[in-house]
């Protein structure tokens, strides 16, 4: 769904773009291109990781770790699990309510979709193009420490 | 020629990998492959509007007109601007980091790029609305809760252990972006 917006915003965006300045609006398209072609290596690099990864784990061996994983192991495993993975969250979502649906707890499913979506292992690659080794080791690090605090947080106020 | 070998070394290597990988271990062959069509589908749907919006951006809006609005001393507002722009953005993270390398070039404070980043990643507006509707409001609401404050605090620790030299660096290189 949210590419459907993303393709309208664009689409209307450069049409406005393109009847105030033809010769701009190619420039940008330029530029668009140039962008793309400058990430391509790593993002190909990416997509292999992320094929091993979710092939290896996919939803039905996460759903298990998920849902047996109760208590502050559940947590970590959920964490870790969220932070190398690399779902839509239109897939993501679904499967987390039906975790929490057969008993997993709110804590870990918190942690798996704060780390899921703060944390990206596999896109190191791309992260590191951009923001350097260590601004983006960073950056990971600490968002995986603070899917923790965010899950106890989640995990108190569904509790409530 | 050679450059091109260069920049594609990792990319040939993690073919190699991957070969090896559907060798190895046949009973992860199918699914690996069906996966890798499945992901390059979702990114290639979803790269172009975010590349094209980027074009645009570097072309459309000013430097001076950055600088001023989220550049160094641009204060709340800045940080306000970022999360928002991060907010209403749409696709997965690795999206952002090319929109944020030219937000640096238009010269965005640091702190917040990251809050931009930090926004894209887990506030992302139309991502919330269905997080609540799939899991429920409560549990989405107390993650946005959690998440805003501690977007800025991830900002702000990463801005503070950078050295001054390193964010330097990152900015002369996103500068050299045509």
């Amino acid at each position: 769904m949210d590419t459907i917006i993303l393709y309208v915003v664009a689409g209307i965006l450069l049409a406005l773009s393109a009847l105030k300045d033809r010769k701009k609006t190619l420039q940008a398209l330029k530029k668009a291109w140039k962008a793309f072609e400058g990430i391509l290596p790593q993002f190909l690099v990416v997509l292999i990781l992320v094929a091993v990864v979710l092939a290896v784990l996919d939803t039905a061996t996460i759903s298990r770790f998920l849902g047996s994983g109760s208590g502050a192991w559940g947590v970590i495993v959920a964490a870790l699990i969220g932070a190398i993975t690399l779902i839509p969250g239109f897939v993501a979502f679904p499967a987390a309510a039906a975790l929490l649906q057969n008993g997993a707890g709110a804590t870990q499913i918190a942690a798996f979709v704060s780390s899921l979506m703060m944390v990206g292992v596999v896109t190191l690659p791309m992260e590191m193009k951009y923001f350097g080794k260590r601004a983006a080791l960073l950056r990971n690090g600490l968002a995986f420490v603070f899917s923790f605090v965010a899950a106890l947080f989640v995990g108190w106020v569904v509790s409530l | 020629m050679k450059a091109f070998i260069k920049r594609y070394a990792a990319f040939l290597v993690a073919i190699l990998g991957f070969i090896a990988f559907l060798f190895i271990l046949p009973a992860y062959r199918e699914k690996s492959l069906s996966m890798i069509v499945f992901q390059a589908k979702t990114m290639l749907l979803v790269i172009p509007p975010i590349f094209i919006l980027l074009g645009l951006l570097d072309v459309w809006v000013p430097r001076e007109k950055m600088i001023r609005y989220m550049g160094n001393g641009s204060g709340l507002k800045g940080g306000l601007l970022a999360f928002l722009l991060g907010s209403f953005a749409a696709g997965p993270l690795y999206g952002a980091f090319p929109v944020a390398a030219v937000l640096m070039k238009k010269g965005s404070s640091f702190t917040n790029i990251l809050i931009f980043i930090g926004a894209w990643s887990t506030t992302k507006l139309p991502m919330l609305l269905f997080e609540a509707s799939a899991i429920g409001p409560r549990f989405a609401l107390a993650r946005l809760a959690i998440d805003i404050p501690g977007i800025v605090i991830i900002a702000f620790a990463i801005k503070a252990a950078l050295p001054e030299k390193e964010v330097q660096r990152l900015y002369d290189e996103a500068s050299r972006i045509e």
